[in-house]
């Protein structure tokens, strides 16, 4: 059981390390939004607060942003192992479901939070600092557990999935919403009603609302309600996909 | 002679088409057994609900013992599979996907290195074992494919067009392994081909399915009789017609080409 996870796992970070070309091409995007966002807003930023530092605010939404998008990416890969075959390869192995969708969830997080940790230490190069271990100990849980949430949703989605066609659907009426209503770049306040209402029922506003809470002191929820509800939603997440596995038909 | 794999009104409807009917046949242990039919005939769909990753609609499917429905993972466990299509994980070396195969298939742990070793050997790629699998040439797939099937000891082997597009070289070296295969390791090969001459060469028993049906099985010899033709190939062309079919893989549509039903020429 553990060995099948083991080498589910270690197959994906070959992958991973093996294409550096998307390893760097992935860093790029984070990198320009914290370099143009500090320098476009922070000023405003720090007004409008009376005095508080956007790097702080923004830092721990990059890093989460981040996250986001390789989890995702990395759950969607099923896709492409179904167009290249591999995935017959996977399902007609004398393996559960559940201990495939746990290998997948667990690459995929591994390199989601392998690509956060990257993010995390460019924004200490940028002047953004952790108070203490503690605060990055509980910041590292957040970004685990917003990786393993966001991977497990790439697997569900993927297994629905028969072809990359419906790739910028999701991109644009999922990923993107999920990623601009979640507090990531502004703080969710004074916000029309619908706006307010779907940024509340946006898994990752809590995923980044403990990750600030932890590691920059700032939380509109409180760091332990943000806990409970990102790591029920990951479980939530990963018994759907498990069910949604064992319905494949390659 | 025991049945190794026992198939009992086998039906795949999708949505208005049915793809196989109530097809029934029974494949002897130790045996090799060749299920031909025309393209779109409803070879790959009933393949691919043997090897458990289709649900069939209804029948029951029975391999080395096991419920292939009910029991899967003994059933799994009991056969290897060459699909018609790639199924290797071409960013990984042929070691890596074999090794990969080892594991979820729990291939105990000491014996792993040198069953893989033999696999490897026995399709002629020990030596080229470290290189990425995209750097392969079509044939050197294939062979890695069946020396990957090989791994867990299977005691069946589906191989469903094996030798497609490859040269007569390629050809040959493969049917000679799994003709030694067959005979030393005792190994049950059910295998789909569109090559006629190699069907007749290699297998104890056929059967041609078409349009989802069963039309005529046993040996070459007694196929060749009752439709008093001379080889495999007229009997073939006797049974199924001379039309084209639409080739269709996923077995959802299925029909003569309209405006094709030229005669082909021999």
């Amino acid at each position: 059981m553990i060995e099948v996870i083991y080498v589910l796992w270690l197959r994906q970070l070959k992958h991973y390390w093996r294409s550096k070309s998307r390893l760097l091409g992935s860093l790029g995007q984070p990198l320009l939004f914290l370099v143009t966002f500090v320098f476009g807003f922070g000023s405003m930023y720090t007004k409008a607060s009376g005095g508080a530092n956007y790097l702080d605010f923004l830092a721990p939404g990059i890093v989460s942003m981040s996250i986001l998008f390789t989890a995702v990416f990395s759950g969607l890969e099923v896709i492409w192992d179904r167009q290249f075959g591999f995935l017959k390869e996977t399902m007609v192995a004398p393996i559960s479901r559940t201990e495939i969708m746990i290998g997948k969830t667990l690459g995929g997080a591994t390199i989601a939070m392998i690509q956060g940790l990257i993010v995390l230490s460019l924004t200490y190069v940028l002047g953004f600092r952790i108070p203490s271990l503690v605060s990055l100990a509980f910041g590292l849980v957040f970004m685990f557990l917003i990786a393993i949430f966001f991977t497990g949703l790439g697997l569900a989605i993927a297994s629905k999935m028969k072809d990359m066609q419906g790739f910028q659907l999701i991109m644009n009426f999922l990923i993107m919403p999920i990623f601009f209503l979640s507090g990531a770049l502004f703080p969710l306040e004074n916000l029309p009603q619908a706006i307010y209402f779907i940024s509340r029922i946006d898994p990752l506003t809590y995923g980044v609302d403990g990750l600030r809470g932890a590691i920059a002191g700032m939380s509109t929820f409180g760091i332990y309600n943000d806990l409970a509800i990102i790591g029920l939603l990951s479980v939530l997440v990963c018994l759907i996909g498990a069910m949604l596995f064992s319905k494949i038909e390659a | 002679m025991q049945n190794i794999l026992s198939v009992q009104s086998l039906t795949k409807k999708f949505d208005d088409f049915t793809a196989v009917k109530e097809i029934s046949f029974n494949v002897e242990t130790g045996s090799i057994f060749a299920f031909l039919g025309p393209n779109g005939a409803g070879k790959s769909t009933t393949i691919k609900m043997l090897t458990t990753v289709l649900k069939p609609t209804s029948g029951e499917i029975t391999i080395n013992g096991f419920n292939a429905l009910k029991e899967q993972d003994q059933a799994r466990a009991s056969f290897g599979i060459v699909f018609q299509d790639p199924s290797l994980d071409e960013e990984l070396t042929a070691y890596e996907n074999i090794v990969y195969h080892a594991v979820v298939y729990k291939v105990p742990k000491k014996e792993r290195a040198e069953r893989i070793q033999k696999a490897l050997e026995i399709v002629g790629l020990w030596d080229r074992r470290e290189d990425y699998v995209k750097n392969y040439s079509g044939g050197m797939k294939r062979r890695l494919e069946i020396a990957r099937a090989l791994v867990h000891y299977p005691k069946i082997l589906f191989l469903d067009e094996p030798t497609v597009g490859l040269d007569p070289q390629t050809r040959n070296s493969i049917w000679s392994h799994i003709k030694s295969l067959n005979k030393e390791k005792e190994m049950t090969i059910f295998l789909t081909t569109h090559y006629m001459e190699e069907a007749e060469a290699v297998a104890d028993q056929i059967a041609i399915i078409d349009h989802g049906k069963i039309i005529e099985s046993g040996t070459v010899e007694e196929i060749k009789e009752r439709t008093e033709t001379e080889s495999l190939e007229e009997a073939f062309l006797k049974l199924t017609g001379r039309d084209i079919r639409d080739d269709n893989i996923s077995g959802h549509k299925v029909g003569k080409i309209r405006g094709m039903k030229r005669r082909i020429r021999r």
